[in-house]
């Protein structure tokens, strides 16, 4: 892994999702852009994947299942060739390709149509046993929010990851610690995240999310017979300093001032 | 027309036989699997069935997800629970990604009978005819169930094939089936019974009584109610004038409306929906429960004369 070229592909996503929801003049740059690191690992080091080919039949998938961090998704998927930035003027417009939350049939290496939370965790472990059946060695990685946590859903999901045995499967939290009405405690609390996992029968592995190498190390902690949780503690708004830990960032796009603003902190 | 055997039944053999020619069939479930009758393919292909548990939601989402590396995921529950409670699942973790999902949810309807009216669905239908791109089969005997069950094998998309509990008469012809296309099971000229599921056979017990009452009724097995037969139920509804449909369901959002949706602005037409009539289900027997909510060949036999 070369770090200096990842954190320089990390700024530019980082600009790219200040330059979507500033065109947009909505989405949700906070949580996106807690998860730029995460994201890079995974699509420029980490996963089996081939952009000019999508649907090569063997690929790692990986399924955004807090959808609403979609800026980020698109922002690393056109850095790494899925399609050219010139679909960014699409995003959140009409008969667009870059739909508000993530559309598998209109978007070249979406997995998963999500934004409704909870259920991208479930059609992971699907992706996960049908890993499985195919024996190609496809690995299945999917990042919820801490937010999303609170989901039922999210549980069935990790009780069924461990009672199929899915090595196969990663499930990242992007622990920011903030969703749209305020911190998570004062919403609902999470309690302890990482002996929740544990619990369910996962391999717990907590990490600073926005450390590269870290999550990549997470990434190789070999596991089996049991399901991994990258436990990842991030920061909400990380990069642009007026968004670093404000959950008001959750889901607005900049003005034409604020924009600047970030870009100027952004540049390389 | 002598041998009874419930449609869930014929579901499971289907099921089972299907997943023996194609290795891409699975199966799911949600801890129902001797009533919904995928035990059959479990028992048969333990690797390719996957029970999930009391949790209809992440079973649904599951099979999004086993339906996007290439699998063909037949998902059973009961009706309530898995257009109910998994209702968003379907919709948005199956239907909107576009995931070749086989919905097959059994004990639909009323006739589910003495658990009572929390487990009897009536609005499964209507749910599932809203979501775009859903395909909507309602079998009205145990072979019509085996011939769907390949039908929905063999294309692509997202479909829902909705199931009785009870035995139910087993029709002795080998009607054809073909996705989308309904079936005239008898010709009449004063008035038709559009009918789906297990009130085919109620729908043709009353034409005979009409016909020795001297009425020529003609009955249609619209056994797919989305995409709807637009120009079998115009044909027939533009012959006899007199249209009545029957369905084991809430009078609002399916077979009905459906056919009405067909008709409005294409004619003049006397009508009648007969269904549940917006109200909830309760615990008897599934004749008592028939009895009660009017919807037996009695009920539509009145209903056809009165129109």
């Amino acid at each position: 892994m070369n770090l200096a070229s990842l954190e320089k592909t990390c700024r530019a996503v980082r600009r790219d999702i200040i330059n979507l929801t500033a065109d947009a003049a909505s989405g949700h740059p906070g949580g996106s852009l807690s998860a730029v690191e995460i994201l890079t690992v995974l699509y420029f080091d980490q996963m089996n994947i081939d952009p000019e080919n999508p649907a090569k039949e063997d690929r790692d998938r990986f399924v955004l299942s807090k959808g609403h961090a979609a800026p980020a998704l698109y922002g690393v998927l056109a850095e790494r060739g899925y399609f050219d930035k010139s679909q960014f003027k699409s995003f959140r417009k009409i008969n667009g390709m870059l739909q508000g939350h993530p559309d598998c049939k209109r978007c070249p290496g979406v997995e998963a149509s999500t934004g409704s939370l909870g259920q991208g965790v479930s059609i992971a472990v699907g992706m996960a046993l049908g890993s499985k059946l195919q024996d190609k060695g496809a690995k299945i990685y999917t990042l919820l929010g801490d937010g999303e946590l609170q989901e039922g859903q999210v549980w069935e999901a990790a009780m069924a990851a461990a009672h199929y045995k899915l090595d196969n499967l990663t499930v990242i939290i992007d622990h920011n610690g903030l969703q749209i009405d305020g911190s998570n405690d004062q919403v609902m609390s999470l309690g302890n995240i990482s002996d929740k996992f544990k619990a369910f029968g996962f391999e717990v592995i907590e990490v600073d999310g926005n450390d590269m190498q870290a999550v990549s190390d997470a990434f190789h902690v070999p596991v089996s017979g049991k399901p991994k949780c990258v436990l990842a503690h991030t920061v909400k708004g990380k990069g642009v300093s007026y968004m670093e830990n404000q959950a008001g960032w959750h889901g607005k796009g900049p003005n034409e001032e604020e924009r600047q603003a970030a870009l100027k902190e952004l540049e390389d | 027309m002598s041998e009874k055997k419930a449609i869930r039944v014929a579901y499971g053999e289907a099921l089972a036989e299907l997943g023996a020619v194609n290795d891409k069939i699975v199966a799911l479930d949600a801890d129902l699997s001797h009533s919904t009758m995928t035990h059959k393919f479990a028992d048969k292909f333990p690797k390719r069935f996957f029970n999930a548990g009391i949790a209809e939601a992440n079973m649904v989402d599951m099979a999004a997800g086993l339906a996007s590396m290439g699998y063909i995921p037949f998902v059973s529950t009961f009706a309530i629970f898995g257009t109910g409670r998994a209702y968003e699942q379907v919709r948005n973790g199956c239907a909107y990604s576009g995931f070749n999902v086989k919905f097959a949810f059994s004990h639909a309807g009323i006739t589910l009978g003495e658990d009572g009216g929390s487990h009897q669905s009536i609005e499964d239908i209507s749910l599932m005819r809203v979501i775009p791109g859903m395909t909507i089969v309602v079998p009205c005997d145990a072979n019509e169930t085996k011939r769907a069950v390949k039908a929905l094998a063999d294309m692509t998309g997202p479909a829902y094939l909705r199931m009785a509990r009870l035995p139910s008469i087993v029709f002795d012809e080998e009607m054809p089936f073909q996705l989308g296309k309904a079936n005239v099971l008898r010709q009449g000229s004063d008035a038709v019974i559009f009918a789906c599921g297990i009130m085919v056979h109620e729908a043709l017990e009353a034409a005979k009584t009409l016909k020795e009452q001297g009425m020529s009724v003609e009955v249609v097995n619209v056994h797919t109610i989305k995409p709807i037969d637009r120009e079998t139920i115009l044909a027939s509804a533009k012959k006899c004038g007199k249209v009545v449909t029957v369905e084991e369901h809430s009078i609002i959002g399916g077979l009905g409306d459906a056919v009405a949706d067909v008709l409005i602005g294409n004619g003049d037409f006397k009508f009648k929906k007969i269904g549940v009539n917006d109200r909830f289900g309760q615990s008897g027997t599934p004749a008592a429960l028939l009895e009660e909510y009017g919807l037996t060949a009695k009920h539509i036999a009145e209903a056809v004369k009165n129109l």
